[in-house]
């Protein structure tokens, strides 16, 4: 029982990484119909940065706001300078375009900080954090730096004007224009947010993949998974599903070990957990492509 | 008096397809211009090439400035937009005095817009736009799909708002009677050609106006 309470906490503490970089697919998804495949290798990079100013001498946290924030100006320059030009470029070229994002960045991190795995500290203290035998300090931290993370997002985006002002754009970009939107600035405003909402999960998943320039691979298929399963169009639905594919696929895992236990026969352990978000992938595409919580977009021809 | 928006030369483009050559015409400050014509003629057209929404060539100036190059949204913005206003008193004020308009959107303050009746999303529309603090209004069949006595009424509410605000309003209709009552001037548009303009009276009463838009 302690041991399935175990999984289902750490599943969710990976499930709220998942969550971060759903939200941040989603964030551009939603705007530009278009999905971030370097999202991952872009909270990788912000990662490598914070762990650049702590060695320089700087406290965990104020890393970690400074990495945030310099991620959020990353993302806007993103926008502005690579992706603005490509404004009406079809749809392949951007995809082209997001994958040399991605070598670009690993290959960028790998020449400057070299491909040999770091540790990464955990700024959450030892003793007295978690509950013993639950849920471990770097764990429960996790699950907290992201809610928190996610409830500012949230009330951004539900109660500032410049909130309205974003979901406008990325609702009907043509009105939102007529009411005097600057509807390209929000589109770079939405890739700064999801750069940062990305550095965000980099950072607080490095302590437990450790930090090197592949980091985020696994983690991205994880994301889409997640953002599939809430439905691609729904950052609530992303978040969510970050939740709940954390947990199964921990779920699928411990249920394998069972049957390893009792009847000796291995069929699923924590080898397969990367299988299980590709399986989900699979599955919602074909079973329900909108998701759990998407609308099926019906498109008059 | 100058001209508060002066077009000239109009063209505008849907891809390859043109659908206005040479539309000009000019509206004074203060006042009611109509723009008439069938359907497919280019009046929502011309609404969508002055805010710049199509592409589009020839003259454009608003308030004596070209507005040519302008993306839309700060076309939008030179009658300064309500929602970047930062003083909430202010906002609070102005929301008052459009209810005074508009007393029918009060009641239904609790309501979600989609909620409304044709004609209350009508009114609103129009209500929101008065928040901006508008010079210039463009309105784009403001009739459309209501019943005959929300027309009249918001009609009269166009002409309160005219009268009162001060706003300048270029009307584009279907109701041809309607809006050559409202309007001081009116441009008739064929197949994205102006073929007719003069003040309203005298539109109204030409012969061929009278026989193809006005039906008696």
């Amino acid at each position: 029982m302690e041991q399935f309470l175990q999984q289902v906490a750490s599943g969710l503490a990976n499930g709220a990484i998942y969550a971060c970089v759903a939200l941040a697919l989603v964030m551009i998804y939603v705007s530009t119909d278009h999905i971030n495949f370097a999202q991952g290798e872009m909270a990788m990079f912000s990662t490598y940065i914070s762990w650049q100013l702590m060695s320089w001498g700087l406290s965990f946290w104020f890393a970690f706001i400074l990495a945030v924030l310099l991620s959020f100006v990353m993302g806007v320059v993103i926008e502005r300078v690579v992706l603005r030009p490509l404004h009406n470029a079809p749809v392949l070229s951007i995809v082209v375009v997001f994958i040399g994002l991605l070598a670009i960045f690993n290959s960028v991190a790998g020449a400057i900080w070299s491909y040999l795995i770091k540790e990464y500290p955990s700024p959450f203290p030892k003793s007295s954090f978690g509950i013993a035998g639950v849920i471990g300090p770097h764990q429960l931290g996790v699950v907290l730096v992201t809610l928190i993370v996610l409830g500012l997002l949230f009330a951004f985006f539900r109660y500032t004007p410049l909130g309205l002002a974003m979901r406008a754009a990325a609702q009907n970009p043509q009105m939102a224009r007529l009411v005097g939107v600057r509807v390209d600035w929000m589109l770079a405003l939405g890739w700064g947010l999801a750069a940062a909402v990305g550095a965000v999960a980099g950072i607080m998943v490095a302590h437990i993949v450790y930090l090197d320039p592949n980091m985020m691979a696994g983690i991205l298929l994880y994301a889409f998974a997640s953002a599939l399963v809430g439905g691609i169009g729904n950052p609530g639905g992303a978040v969510l599903g970050g939740f709940i594919v954390g947990v199964l696929e921990n779920m699928v895992a411990f249920a394998g070990n069972l049957i390893e236990k009792t009847t000796g026969v291995y069929i699923i352990g924590n080898g397969e957990k990367l299988t299980v978000a590709l399986i989900i992938v699979i599955f919602v595409l074909t079973v329900r492509p909108a998701g759990l919580f998407g609308r099926v977009v019906v498109k008059r021809v | 008096m100058a001209a508060l928006l002066e077009v000239k030369g109009l063209k505008a483009f849907y891809g390859q397809t043109q659908s206005l050559y040479d539309v000009g015409f000019e509206i004074e400050t203060g006042g009611i211009t109509t723009l008439l014509g069938a359907n497919g003629a280019g009046k929502t057209t011309t609404l969508r090439a002055i805010c710049n929404m199509v592409r589009r060539e020839g003259l454009v100036r608003f308030d004596g400035k070209d507005i040519k190059n302008m993306p839309t949204e700060e076309v939008v913005r030179l009658r300064i937009a309500a929602y970047t206003r930062k003083n909430k008193q202010a906002v609070r004020d102005e929301l008052d005095r459009v209810f005074t308009y508009f007393p029918r959107l009060k009641e239904r303050v609790q309501q979600q817009a989609g909620t409304l009746s044709g004609g209350e999303q009508q009114m609103l529309a129009i209500a929101r736009a008065l928040m901006l603090g508008p010079r210039l209004m463009l309105l784009d069949e403001p009739s459309f799909g209501l019943a005959p006595l929300i027309v009249v009424e918001i009609f009269r509410i166009l002409r309160r708002i005219n009268e009162e605000e001060k706003v300048s309003i270029l009307l584009v209709e279907q109701n041809a009677a309607l809006a050559l009552d409202l309007a001081d001037h009116a441009y008739v548009l064929e197949t994205g050609h102006v073929v007719m303009s003069g003040p309203s009276s005298v539109v109204k009463n030409d012969e061929n106006i009278r026989k193809s838009y006005l039906g008696y």
